[in-house]
Order: C-alpha cells, then structure tokens, then sequence
C-alpha cells in the first residue's frame, strides 16, 4: 500500500531485566513478543516492522530474516525491515540470498537497513577488523548490488573469495531488488554511500539531538541531487524516534522513570527532563508526541519513513501493546494528517516493492515506446 | 594588534580552589607576556566542576549538552590554552581527563598548551610529566617545555631555599607563561570547528564528504 510516509516499530532485540520487577524474560519469551508487537503493529494500522541484528548478548536477534518471515507468515499488509543488517561482518552473498527468499516469500513486503554495526568483537569473531569498516561496508555493499540486478556475476575484491560465473537465488521477486536504506548517526561516508546510489537514508536519531541530525539529512539530500537522482527533496529520509504515551503526561513521566532511569545506552546518565529535552525521546501525552514529531521535518524536510523504538529497557510486553495502541490509534492518524499538509507533490511517497516495480514498469515502457517512436521515423 | 584567545580549564574540585589559584595566575601572566608582544587577549575561563554532570552524560550518551558544548567549542578554537589539574592518586583527576576525552579528535591538534598542577606536597610533581604531558602529546597538542606544579608549600615561602630566587612559584609561573606567548604571538589565528553539535543550536553546513567514487576505488 502507498503512503507519503511509513510509520511503524522497530526492535533491536535486547533481553533487559524489568527494573520495576528485576525479572528477565528468556530469550523464547522476548521472541515470541516480537512476533506478538509485528502481528500488533499490523493490527493498530502502522505499516513497517523492523528487527535488529546482533550477535552478542543481550541481545536474542543473530537472524533477522527467519523472524521476519515467520511474521510476513502472519500479517498481510505489513513491511517487514531490519534494523540494521550488518553489511560488514556478513556475507554480501549470503545477504542477497537471504533476503531475496525473504522477499519471495513476504511477496514483496520487505526492505532492509544496512548498518555497520558498532560493537567491536563481532568483527574479530567473523573474520574481519572494524577499522575496515567503512572499507567493508562500501565493498559488499556494491557486490551485493551486482548480486540482485545482474544475474551472472564475476567479481573480485579485498575482503571476500572472488567470484566467477555466479548466480544469487533466488534472483530478486519480480526482478525488483529489495530497497534498502543506509542508516548511520554519526559515518558522512555512509550518507554519502546512500546518496550515490540513490537509495535511501535512515537516521536514528534516539539518541541524538535534532541538529545533528538535521547535518546528516543535510549532507545526504545534498549529495542525493549531486549523483543526479532528483532534487534533494526528493530523496528516501527515514527516521528513528521514541516515545512513551499515556492520557495523563505524569502518568507516562512516572511509569516510564524507572525505565529510562536504569536503561541501557543512557540510563544513569542524564536525567529525564534533559534527555527528552536534548534527543527526540517524547515522554507524555500522546498529543505532546504528535506535536514533537510534527516538528521533526521541519528539521529534515518531509520524509518518508518514521520507526518508533517501543519495545526495550525492560518494558513488559502488554504495556508494549499498549504504546502500540495509542501509537496507531491516536498518534499515527495525526502525524498522516500533519505530514499530508504542505506536502510539495514532487516528494516521493515512502517506496514500496509495488511502486518500485511499476517504476521499473514505466521505464521500461518509456525506452520501448523510445525505440518504436525512432522506428516510426524510418 | 591580533586578539587572542586564551582558554583557561581548570579541574579543581573545592572552591575556591587552588588549582584556580594557580590558573588565575598563570592566566594573569599569560595575557601580561601576550601583551607585551603586541598582540592582546580574551580570557576564557572554564570551571569543570560546573560541568562535571555534563561531562559524566556526554561519557554515557556521547553527546555534550549546550553548555559543555561551548566549553569544547571554547577550547577547540583558543590560540592558546592552560590546562591544570589537581593531582589524585599519581594522576590528573576525573574531571580533567573526561573533558579531554569528549573533546572531539584534533581539537587541539597543534594548539599551544601550558601544563599545570597542584598538591599538597612537591612529591606528587612528576605527574605533570608522566601523566598529563603524554596526554597532551597524543592529542598531538603542543606544550610548552615548562610546566608548572604548585604543592601547598609553594604558597607560602616561594619554595626558596635559603633565599634562592631562582625555580621559585612566581619564576616558573613567569617562564612557562613566556613560552605559552611565544607560540600563541605570531602563530595563524584559531577557529572553532565550522560545525560543532550543540543540541540546539543553529545546523551548520557538513563540508562535501569524500566523493564516493573515490571510496570504491579505495576497496
């Protein structure tokens, strides 16, 4: 289904004590609310899931590609994404192959977000060196471009085993590569690496302020026109974002404190108050959410892609399902309203596997009528 | 006549305390030897204890709120700087390395840096040498040859022996204050970096990144 702009989840998969109750789900529990939250955030109209992937713990997600066919088995409307797919430390091979089933098999509802992936051992225990890793991120990514739009590849490079005379299956559906975002906070060369390819761009900017990551958006659009794929308004913005809604903003402020307090990545650090002040992080009333992200694309320009994190720090699955309800009951429908005004006519709607299709449709058509029109002049 | 700027951070935890003591002096000394060279001086003075929370959150989330921005700002584009510590078991204390840790890399890549430290006996000052130089070397800054360590006693006598002149506190202070002006006088004037992150501030343009075709060449 075509919307200007996607809205949905993502999960990066981490298994976290409740502080409220110092219990840890297993790891089949955590999995098992995954499946529950997609199958959710269908429910509650949101268009996108996305699943992390790691390979340490905390976290349960080595494999997103299982997961998320196991909900494209389950859902019907749904995007499947990830949130990232380590473009470094896996196989370019292995990505094309994986994620070409799961497009088949998702019947085209799917992308993917390639990241690099910042915890340091993962890339020793695969093989390789994060220092290369804008190396390696650069490289399988244009290996596993050629995998998904040319059918015989013969390739040779720094970090894999060449290849001579091989086919990726299965080739992509409908012969339509999966789109795929690039995300990156901090990495210019990975905007960059979007930009040049036309693909698109995701931020995640939970834990960032507004102004950084209006620089990054900047820098990307910019470069976006630059390798002549539209205007710089016309290119594939995403954005992470983050939120805990209840109808009494005290009531949101007092139950998620002891979430926010003891969470990984920033709790013992700033309090509350600054952290919502400094980063996107909402917590109040659902319509102070809607106002706070009405106001993100005046700091991008309009985009096409907005995932919510929901889902971590410990927070128990069924008040996950109730962020999901007021997430797609309430704060969504006003974000499509908010970001449908003023949106120009000449910014793309958020890609989806049909429209990228019937692009490829419409191409095609256009260099044969090209052709006939030159042999109508003989 | 070349304004200078001179940023003074001091990791002194009491207050007052006498590691300010000691950078308010040298601070004193320093504009005093600019001025005599011609050029004159805008004093930055920057208290990390006012910052230390800041600090601690831009450890854990890796970006610095407004305030500790404009201190990293201050630094970064300072024509010369003096960087004093108190000595906590054999080292520079907490505060002071975190500020320099969460500066962004080459913030002070080639700046002019007076080395400085207090305690209470003349015994802890080899740390400014085995500590806080090496620090300051792998931030590739450039520090000049003397540095100054005031102990609780240089408060008092000068630390003269036998009325001996020569080493005492207001000598080095002098000394290490000549050298900082020799570089700071006559060098290229700093800048802030074009694009910092304050978490409000206005969004500064990102230069072009390296074209991509040149990083698919490099692989």
């Amino acid at each position: 289904m075509a919307v200007p702009v996607q809205f949905g989840v993502f999960s990066v998969s981490d298994i976290t004590p409740d502080p409220t109750t110092g219990r840890t789900p297993t790891e089949a529990e955590r999995l098992e609310a995954v499946v529950t939250i997609a199958k959710k955030a269908e429910e509650v109209g949101l268009d996108v899931f996305a699943l992390g992937e790691h390979h340490n713990p905390p976290f349960f997600s080595s494999s997103p590609t299982t997961t998320l066919a196991f909900i494209a088995a389950q859902t019907r409307r749904l995007i499947l994404s990830t949130a990232t797919t380590l473009i470094t430390t896996n196989d370019p091979v292995k990505i094309a192959e994986d994620y070409a089933m799961l497009q088949h098999l998702a019947g085209g509802r799917m992308d993917l977000m390639m990241g690099r992936g910042n915890t340091g051992p993962v890339y020793p225990w695969f093989g390789y060196d994060i220092r290369a890793g804008i190396d390696l991120a650069v490289e399988h990514y244009a290996l596993l471009r050629r995998l998904w739009t040319e059918d015989v590849v013969d390739w040779e490079g720094r970090f894999r085993t060449p290849l001579q005379g091989f086919t990726s299956t299965p080739r992509p559906l409908d012969g339509v590569a999966p789109f795929v975002w690039h995300g990156s906070i901090r990495s210019q060369e990975i905007a960059e690496q979007a930009a040049y390819y036309g693909d698109g761009f995701f931020h995640n900017n939970i834990f960032w302020p507004i102004h950084h990551t209006s620089q990054m958006v900047e820098l990307y659009r910019r470069r976006f026109e630059h390798y002549g794929h539209g205007s710089a308004e016309q290119a594939i913005v995403g954005l992470g974002g983050q939120f805990f809604a209840r109808t009494n903003s005290q009531d949101a402020v007092r139950e998620f404190r002891p979430y926010f307090d003891v969470a990984p990545v920033y709790g013992h650090g700033p309090s509350l108050e600054d952290f919502t002040r400094m980063t996107p992080l909402t917590v109040g009333s659902p319509q102070q959410v809607i106002e706070r992200y009405a106001g993100m694309r005046d700091a991008v320009g309009d985009y096409q892609r907005q995932l919510f994190l929901i889902d971590h720090a410990g927070l128990p699955l069924s008040t996950v399902l109730e962020q999901l309800e007021i997430l797609g009951g309430e704060i969504v429908p006003a974000l499509r309203k908010e970001f449908a005004t003023n949106r120009p006519a000449h910014v793309p709607d958020a890609p989806t596997h049909a429209s990228r299709k019937a692009a490829r449709d419409q191409a095609g058509t256009d260099v044969l009528a090209g052709v006939e029109a030159v042999e109508g002049l003989r | 006549m070349t304004t200078r700027t001179l940023a003074v951070v001091s990791a002194g935890v009491g207050q007052p305390s006498s590691t300010r003591l000691l950078t308010d002096r040298l601070a004193q000394a320093t504009t005093a030897a600019v001025r005599e060279r011609g050029d004159d001086v805008v004093l930055e003075v920057i208290e990390l204890r006012e910052l230390a929370h800041d600090l601690t959150d831009n450890v854990l989330t890796f970006f610095a709120s407004d305030r500790l921005q404009a201190a990293k700002d201050t630094v970064a584009g300072a024509d010369g700087v003096i960087a004093a510590t108190p000595i906590f078991s054999a080292s520079y204390n907490g505060m002071f390395k975190d500020f320099f840790d969460v500066l962004d890399a080459d913030s002070l890549a080639g700046a002019p840096v007076l080395l400085a430290a207090t305690a209470g006996t003349a015994r802890h000052s080899l740390a400014l040498e085995h500590a806080l130089r090496p620090l300051f070397a792998h931030l590739k800054a450039t520090v000049v040859p003397t540095a100054v360590f005031a102990a609780s006693e240089d408060w008092g006598n000068g630390g003269q022996v036998d009325g001996a002149i020569e080493g005492g506190l207001a000598t080095r202070i002098d000394r290490a204050a000549g050298q900082l002006a020799d570089l700071m006088v006559g060098a290229p004037v700093r800048r802030p970096p074009a694009a910092s992150t304050t978490d409000t501030g206005p969004a500064g343009r990102l230069p072009d990144p390296t074209p991509f075709e040149q990083l698919l060449r490099g692989t």
